[in-house]
């Protein structure tokens, strides 16, 4: 029986002491999981960013994210991080023509926009377009 | 048959009035034909909630102790412009705060305008006041500083000189990079289309000719009640129309009035266009007394009938050509995608659709409880026959 595989978008903070580390590397070398990179932001002496889709056997994801947790990265679920202000949005659609992965796209019955967390790759491009800014960015 | 708005009134007042929305109207004409459905029906609700940049209040602060003319004043650092009797302003809804980087920084922001404080105000927040003047032996003092809520003033009324246009542009970019305009971001190469009408939904796309729509018309303005003052500044209701009499370009507007105190944060949002400035979307509900056929037949119009133009904004529209690429129709703009120069478009669009819906039931709702009344228009405005010529700064 083949091992159950989990796919999950995360975002990662590297303290400013782990940026030299080659952790990525180990991430994925040594619990065989595949990744990849939707946003990565590394600065000099700043705290690093980085958001990715993680996917491999369910145990091996399990290792890995321990792996990271005891490293002293910091780790969360992309789904939290863009977030719509319901009582904000008004529905116009401006968003529409600018999400580049249809995670904002029209409801043809309604007229609604509809917000599917799980296609966002939280790019950002939404926010400032956005008349009302009911698109808000969480870390 | 014909009908008056008196003999309407009636019968919302009996409770026996037959109300639909603009796009039930589109569906009973299709299915029953014009004849049966302007007997039937007595009353059109249509709706429209998108930004509207004419837009501003009046504001009456009441006096200070001593006496104060204001000459200049500023709500949370927007500046209200005070060139009128000693305590009256007029805030305006694109107006910026006076640090703001504006587009400096571009594309600049606008995260807070006049449009913002409005909607504050209608929030009940405290607001910054500040105020200036030269001193008279009348008005001695020079300056006052407190906060203000919408409850402390004497009066707030809504006028904005140009709300509700009769039909609007598609707006594209035929440009190599990314525009920021008043019709939001606009991707290069046909990247995106953007329009802003609620179509079928709008209200003087049901009342093409303004039969029915005129000065002290009564109308559903940002939550609250409030009137048609005239028609608005570059009404232009010459532009080119189709064989029903829609227009096919921007047309006819209208200058309306209400009391700020009574309307909704809901239906009075500042909006903030990337790199253009701060606005106000503001919720606009008219009720169209279906009068005769002629007014059933335009209220029963649907959105593959009304075109508008599609507008290059990287290049004629700031150069003022006049020049467009084509038109499409609302249903065609409303399926998500239209086809320009052999390309796929998708489009946007920044009017609230589910608002305008949204406000054609709440007007539907309040005239057939007896809670709304039409306002029998006192004066018409002007149509197609006025010869009004739209106007160029030369």
């Amino acid at each position: 029986m083949s091992e159950k595989q989990v796919s999950k978008k995360i975002v990662l903070h590297f303290p400013k002491s782990l940026i030299n580390e080659p952790i990525v590397y180990r991430l994925i070398k040594d619990f065989n999981l595949k990744y990849n990179i939707l946003k990565a932001q590394i600065l000099p002496d700043q705290e690093g960013l980085m958001v990715m889709d993680l996917s491999g056997k369910e145990k091996d994801y399990k290792k890995g994210i321990d792996y990271l947790k005891k490293t002293g990265v910091s780790m969360q679920l992309l789904s939290k991080d863009i977030r719509r202000d319901e009582d904000s949005c008004t529905h116009c659609g401006a968003c529409i023509v600018i999400c580049p992965t249809e995670a904002l796209r029209p409801d043809k019955k309604t007229g609604k926009v509809i917000f599917d967390s799980e296609k966002c790759i939280a790019c950002e491009l939404c926010i400032d377009p956005c008349p009302v800014r009911a698109m808000e960015l969480h870390f | 048959m014909a009908k008056t708005i008196k003999e309407i009134n009636e019968k919302i007042k009996k409770g026996k009035a037959v109300v639909v929305t603009a796009d039930e109207m589109t569906e009973l004409v299709k299915k029953e034909g014009v004849k049966k459905a302007a007997v039937k029906v007595d009353v059109v609700t249509t709706g429209t909630f998108g930004p509207m940049c004419s837009s501003g209040v009046f504001l009456n602060f009441g006096h200070t102790n001593p006496k104060m003319k204001f000459s200049k004043v500023w709500l949370n650092n927007i500046e209200a412009y005070a060139g009128l009797a000693a305590v009256d302003v007029y805030l305006g809804a694109t107006q910026m705060p006076e640090n703001d980087p504006l587009n400096r920084m571009y594309p600049g922001k606008f995260l807070y305008g006049g449009g913002h404080l409005i909607e504050d105000l209608i929030r009940k927040k405290k607001i910054d006041f500040r105020a200036e003047s030269y001193g008279t032996d009348c008005y001695p003092r020079k300056e006052f500083k407190t906060k203000i809520t919408l409850n402390d003033l004497n009066e707030a009324f809504m006028l904005n000189p140009r709300n509700a246009y009769q039909n609007y542009n598609c707006a594209v970019n035929l440009s190599d990079k990314t525009i920021y305009t008043y019709m939001g971001v606009l991707k290069p190469n046909l990247g995106n289309a953007n329009f802003c009408s609620a179509g079928h939904y709008s209200p003087l796309l049901n009342d093409p000719l303004y039969r029915t729509i005129g000065v002290g018309t009564r109308i559903f303005l940002g939550g609250g009640e409030g009137f048609v003052v005239s028609s608005g500044t570059q009404h232009s209701p010459c532009a080119k129309r189709n064989t029903k009499g829609i227009p096919e370009t921007p047309a006819g507007t209208l200058m309306v009035q209400g009391d700020l105190k009574m309307m909704s944060p809901e239906w009075v949002r500042g909006v903030s266009m990337l790199g253009y400035g701060v606005s106000l979307m503001i919720g606009i509900g008219i009720p169209i007394p279906v009068v005769d056929e002629e007014i059933a037949a335009s209220c029963g119009t649907s959105d593959e009938e009304i075109v508008c133009p599609v507008v290059d904004y990287s290049k004629d529209y700031p150069a003022a050509t006049g020049k467009s690429l084509g038109k499409v129709s609302y249903s065609m703009l409303k399926s998500g995608q239209i086809e320009l120069r052999g390309k796929k478009v998708p489009t946007a669009s920044l009017s609230s659709y589910p608002g305008a819906v949204k406000i054609a039931g709440i007007l539907k709702k309040n005239i057939l409880r007896g809670k709304f009344l039409l306002g029998e228009p006192q004066s018409l405005l002007p149509g197609p026959d006025s010869g009004i010529k739209f106007k160029s700064l030369k």
